[in-house]
């Protein structure tokens, strides 16, 4: 176990070396010189070769990727061109609303997927069954932001019970913070919702077929008990791993969904660097989103053991 | 038994008799096919069928729906319905572009790592690598290095792609490799490029085909959101996702500027996830028929 452990998170280590060499090269490539942007548009070449030296621009690849994986070891996630704050600090700034909206997407569509994932299983080729399946293709084709406004459209614009957009602090009060984020966290999930409930359906299908199932039916278990303490748990393993690979399809939404309900969160941040070409910032919010996700899927294989003690290393 | 009568032509009853079955065994992909095939035909024919899609009429902006405009018309004045039947063009182009290509290079990286032993795990951890980083950060981080066009679009939706076919494609090879006639191709010394041509490649034809499929769902997705974000196609070019990001200030005074492409562009993708679907029950009925139970 201990080996696999060790095993395991020395790999996670080495892929995210190669995202940082990714991310490195990415600024390395990019158009323009930072020196001359530092150094402003009146700058002579003298006073943008001394930025250039200070930066360190001039020395060789190798010793600048070091210097700059160094800092990141660090947390130092270099300086945004434009605002001249640390990225790092900028992130931080805006972690609250990011984490907000992704927790509680991910709250809300486990529970709706996994109850559909296995009243789908529990009679597959039900009407049930087949408009939950249907709903999921649905879910898979409609994009987060045409969602969102279909949302805003009927609730906020027509109905007037949620609000437009915008985001609230959890400190200025739960009722009102959870209200500007229930539209945001149902359009972010559905095309979660719908992975998910495919995933449990199948696995739970895959499930009810064993012998254990019968026997448990045999001696006169209850259905729901038998459905959700015998087979979902039974289920479990391919459920929690697609939980945790969905998280990149959420991590890609966030920043669709920020934009739609003007959320100023760490996908705002990122679309407005992007416009700006602020390169620093992308840089940085792409590796922290790569290292969040590789650490939950970390997390996500290290629990199959605790899920299915028949998984040993 | 003669080679004779198994080479005899079977009763095969007519084309169109053998099609209608056809169609009412997999009902979802002819239902996906027909939607993608009158899109594709729209597409192809757009200019012949609508308006001008960049003509700007001050005198006519955000006008509802109505017999002579039947998406009725942006803020700028300009025709919805002219502007989401073009947009067709670019989504359905991006798709395909981006389902070729990603096949095309994950074949190749695939069997390489699946047959090449040395190769395998330093590739692998690249693959992981790209599939750690959101697919959508990454594409745009590529559009800004270059400037915005179609083409720098479809390398930046191919790139975070590759990684899928890579990883079906090794799982393939690996499979295969030890099986009987590869190995008694091994041993009667035909070279290792024409082993993974003839005995390898084949077999990944099936699976890589309905990837492709949810491949080009995925890539339309990608490109609308790209374009959504300001990042992807330019906006002289009309496309889905750049339409709903120009009209976005106006969903409360003229919902039909987002409705019609937002429609359009679920509706796309819905066929082609259908057609993947219905390809996946029909050329794997085992897993299929465990799906159903």
């Amino acid at each position: 176990m201990l080996a696999y452990i060790v095993r395991r998170l020395l790999s996670t280590i080495v892929v995210l070396a190669i995202v940082g060499v990714f991310v490195f090269l990415l600024l390395r490539l990019s158009p323009g010189d930072p020196a001359a942007i530092i150094a402003g548009d009146n700058a002579t070449s003298d006073q943008i070769a001394q930025i250039r030296r200070q930066l360190g621009l001039d020395d060789p690849l190798i010793l600048q990727f070091w210097r700059w994986a160094r800092n990141i070891l660090q947390g130092d996630l270099g300086i945004s061109i434009f605002s001249n704050t640390p990225v790092a600090t900028l992130v931080m700034q805006r972690l609250e609303p990011t984490v907000s909206l992704a927790l509680l997407t991910i709250a809300i569509a486990v529970v709706i997927a996994i109850s559909a994932g296995v009243i789908s299983a529990a009679k597959p080729g039900s009407f049930a069954d087949r408009a939950i399946m249907g709903f999921a293709v649905l879910g898979f084709s409609v994009p987060v932001f045409v969602v969102g406004y279909v949302l805003v459209y009927f609730f906020s614009i027509q109905l007037r019970w949620l609000p437009v957009q915008g985001y609230r602090p959890i400190a200025g009060g739960l009722w009102d913070w959870l209200r500007h984020l229930i539209l945001p966290s149902v359009a972010l999930g559905l095309a979660y919702v719908a992975l998910i409930a495919r995933i449990t359906r199948a696995s739970m299908l895959e499930v009810l077929s064993e012998d254990y199932m019968r026997t448990a039916r045999a001696k006169g278990v209850s259905e729901s008990t038998a459905l959700l303490t015998h087979a979902l748990k039974n289920a479990a393993v391919p459920i929690v791993t697609i939980i945790g690979i969905g998280v990149a399809l959420l991590i890609s939404g966030v920043v669709i969904t920020e934009t739609v309900f003007n959320i100023p969160g760490i996908g705002r941040l990122t679309v407005d660097a992007i416009s700006k070409r602020d390169y620093p910032i992308i840089q940085g919010v792409i590796l922290i989103f790569a290292a969040a996700y590789v650490v939950i899927n970390l997390i996500v294989d290290l629990t199959y053991t605790v899920l299915d003690p028949r998984i040993r290393y | 038994m003669s080679d004779a009568v198994l080479s005899a032509p079977a009763e095969q009853p007519p084309f169109t008799l053998r099609a209608s079955r056809f169609m009412r065994r997999n009902p979802t992909l002819t239902a996906g096919l027909a939607v993608m095939l009158a899109m594709l035909v729209l597409a192809l024919i757009a200019p012949f069928i609508t308006g001008d899609p960049m003509a700007t009429s001050p005198a006519r902006r955000l006008q509802p729906p109505s017999l002579d405009l039947p998406f009725g018309t942006d803020h700028l004045g300009r025709d919805v319905y002219a502007r989401t039947i073009h947009g067709a063009r670019v989504s359905l182009i991006v798709g395909f572009s981006v389902a070729a290509f990603a096949v095309a290079v994950g074949l190749l990286l695939g069997m390489a790592a699946g047959y090449v032993r040395a190769l395998d795990s330093a590739l692998m951890r690249v693959m992981d690598a790209l599939m750690a980083i959101p697919a959508i950060l990454l594409a745009i981080a590529l559009v800004s290095l270059a400037r915005a066009s179609v083409t720098i679009v479809i390398v930046a939706i191919t790139i975070p792609e590759i990684p899928r076919v890579v990883r079906l494609v090794r799982a393939v090879v690996l499979s295969v490799r030890e099986r009987a006639y590869v190995e008694a191709a091994v041993a009667g010394g035909t070279p290792t490029p024409l082993i993974l041509l003839r005995h390898i490649a084949p077999n990944t034809i099936a699976p890589l085909i309905v990837q492709a499929t949810y491949i080009a769902a995925s890539a339309i997705l990608v490109e609308a959101s790209l374009s959504f974000l300001g990042a992807g196609t330019p906006p002289d070019i009309p496309s889905w996702g750049n339409m709903i990001a120009q009209s976005r200030n106006f969903l409360a005074r003229a919902p039909w500027t987002i409705l019609f492409p937002g429609a359009a562009l679920a509706l796309v993708v819905l066929a082609i996830n259908l057609v993947g679907d219905g390809l996946r029950d029909h050329l794997d009925p085992r897993l299929a028929r465990r799906m159903r139970a």
